[in-house]
């Protein structure tokens, strides 16, 4: 009895410990800004001035579609060039698509990071700065090799004797691509989407680099220059946090099985 | 290549095909062969060779140049850059708290994700929604995970400073030192980070067969015992995976410390990755930065391809 009610309390810390952070979050969002009440205060009253404030004042409509549009852009993409390279990849293992498939993992271990400064003169000199296509091919490029390692990994599950099969059934070798594998792709490719997704969505660094006019910033560089140009309004800069988290939020919500089971099975698999 | 590639196909066969079919075009031919199949990756081949290896190779020249990142004029400086890091007090600071973020964060991480995992892997009502407000954070931009945390630990009106007024004690500035902003720092990121260490965990758990356990209990193992003997050498790939890739992204912070410090005071909480940026943009020493980046480069690798060696030889198979 002592354990089970020594485990309550232990799950009951945990939540507390972890939901502080959002807790403040929330608070101070809908706190007047001349409100200057301790951070842990519940507000009396409910004001929603400060996220129509932020809305407006950050132009956080006009980064939602930038954003909207990197994110869509660089996810099909990347799907797509990963799809195709896995599957060669994974079907005919050759010692030459070997060294390429290790090639591709290493990548995945050396970050985009320790190129940033020869890429960003590569982009200058491609007239790519503050470009949509330049920083959509970049997060592909970077996002390819876990991409092409899940997929690899899931067509090697597939039975072979599906291909041969239908090869032997007149089926070229391209058609057995598209009717044979691609749809077995779904679950795979409902974690790759989710994975990307999320990175790409809330990427702050390459946008940091790469997107410098202000009509195609992402949410992220919205806010943080909203932050260090309204460092003392707390609760507008706090209501603007929210509002940012909103979209990955209703994602998490409704695909929450492949959220979690994604991720899980992309690493222990692996 | 071709004929190498035609064997590994049992249905494939050349010399019947061309028996078959006389008049096939050789353009048509490569079509129906397997080998033509490899033109798939292409596209990643040539994404791969613009935007990784072309900069990779324009990053070593830069380093060895004193080029400020915008003119069309530089000269070559030979290793100045590098004798320059790696003598300067500034750049081992820097050094030294990448790797406090790199396997500091990996620790904590992984330490709290198993101790979570093994947890919630038990008979509990409820669990899932424990789960999920551990989880939560990783959906969330880490950016703005650093700002909301600064909002706890800044010194004037931060909600950690409010909680000590009102026991009496005296406000601390908890980010305007340097190491202890490290860590600090430090556990933000293990915060937001450990829910996809304890998923991970918790997937590996919930694969062990019962019969395993169960045989080690008749053979009278302690719960303890259990753990150390059974559970922990059969996690062994989800931990090479977990660990390996918080090493990566350890080793990397950027956002949490852009959002809460600057790096600063001065340079005491700087990491590669945002000194990088500090020297690049601000600074205008493009050379030190492509500098720094290919030391960024080494480390992690070093790191990365290390851990995984080392942890991929203690894992025993099912």
């Amino acid at each position: 009895m002592t354990k089970k009610i020594f485990t309550y309390l232990a799950a009951g810390f945990i939540c507390i410990f972890h939901f502080i952070p959002f807790y403040l979050l929330i608070n101070l969002a809908l706190k007047d800004q001349t409100d200057t009440s301790s951070k842990w205060a519940i507000p009396q009253y409910l004001s929603l001035q400060n996220f129509i404030e932020v809305w407006s004042q950050a132009r956080l409509g006009q980064a939602l579609v930038s954003t909207l549009i990197i994110t869509g852009c660089s996810v099909a993409l990347v799907v797509l060039v990963g799809m195709l390279a896995a599957y060669p990849l994974a079907r005919f293992p050759t010692r030459w698509n070997n060294i390429i498939y290790t090639f591709s993992i290493a990548i995945l271990i050396v970050p985009a990071l320790t190129v940033l400064v020869p890429l960003y003169k590569f982009i200058v000199e491609i007239h790519g700065i503050s470009k949509y296509w330049s920083i959509v091919l970049i997060h592909t490029t970077f996002f390819l090799p876990t991409v092409i390692f899940l997929y690899t990994g899931f067509i090697r599950t597939i039975p072979r004797e599906l291909d041969e099969a239908a090869l032997i059934d007149g089926c070229s070798r391209y058609s057995i691509f598209l009717r044979i594998i691609f749809p077995l792709l779904k679950p795979v490719t409902a974690s790759v989407i989710i994975l990307t997704m999320l990175s790409i969505w809330n990427d702050y660094q390459f946008s940091l680099f790469f997107l410098q006019k202000r009509a195609v910033q992402t949410v992220p560089l919205v806010l943080s220059q909203f932050f260090s140009q309204y460092q003392n309004n707390l609760p507008l800069a706090a209501a603007g946090s929210l509002l940012s988290m909103v979209p990955m939020a209703l994602v998490y919500l409704f695909l929450q099985k492949y959220f979690i089971s994604g991720l899980a099975e992309g690493a222990v698999k692996g | 290549m071709i004929t190498n590639q035609a064997k590994q196909s049992p249905v494939h066969d050349e010399a019947r095909e061309n028996e078959i079919y006389p008049r096939r075009s050789r353009f048509r031919r490569f079509f129906d062969s397997p080998a033509s199949l490899n033109l798939m990756y292409l596209p990643a081949l040539i994404f791969f060779a613009l935007f990784i290896i072309y900069p990779i190779t324009q990053g070593i020249r830069i380093s060895f140049t004193n080029w400020d990142g915008y003119s069309a004029h530089y000269s070559y400086v030979g290793l100045e850059k590098y004798t320059y890091m790696f003598t300067d007090m500034k750049t081992r600071r820097v050094i030294l708290n990448t790797l406090v973020y790199g396997i500091g964060s990996t620790l904590l991480q992984n330490v709290f994700g198993l101790a979570y995992a093994v947890f919630l892997n038990g008979k509990i009502k409820g669990k899932s929604l424990v789960r999920t407000i551990v989880y939560i954070p990783v959906i969330v931009s880490p950016l703005i995970m650093g700002y909301i945390w600064y909002f706890i630990f800044q010194y004037n009106g931060g909600a950690l400073n409010d909680i000590l007024l009102l026991f009496g004690n005296e406000a601390v500035d908890w980010l305007g030192k340097g190491p202890r902003a490290v860590w600090l720092m430090t556990f933000v990121n293990t915060y937001q980070f450990m829910g996809v260490a304890m998923v991970v965990y918790l997937a590996g758990l919930q694969a062990i067969p019962k019969d395993f356990l169960e045989a080690a209990e008749v053979d009278g193992a302690s719960g303890t015992q259990k753990f150390l003997h059974v559970t922990l050498p059969l996690l062994a790939p989800a931990v090479t995976i977990s660990i390996v890739l918080n090493i990566i992204g350890g080793l990397k912070l950027f956002d949490v410390i852009m959002a809460m410090t600057s790096g600063g005071p001065g340079y005491a909480s700087h990491s590669l990755s945002t000194m990088m940026y500090d020297l690049y943009f601000p600074r205008q020493d493009a050379g030190f930065a492509a500098a720094l980046g290919n030391l960024m480069f080494v480390l992690i690798s070093a790191f990365g391809l290390g851990a995984l060696w080392l942890l991929r030889r203690r894992e025993v198979d099912l």
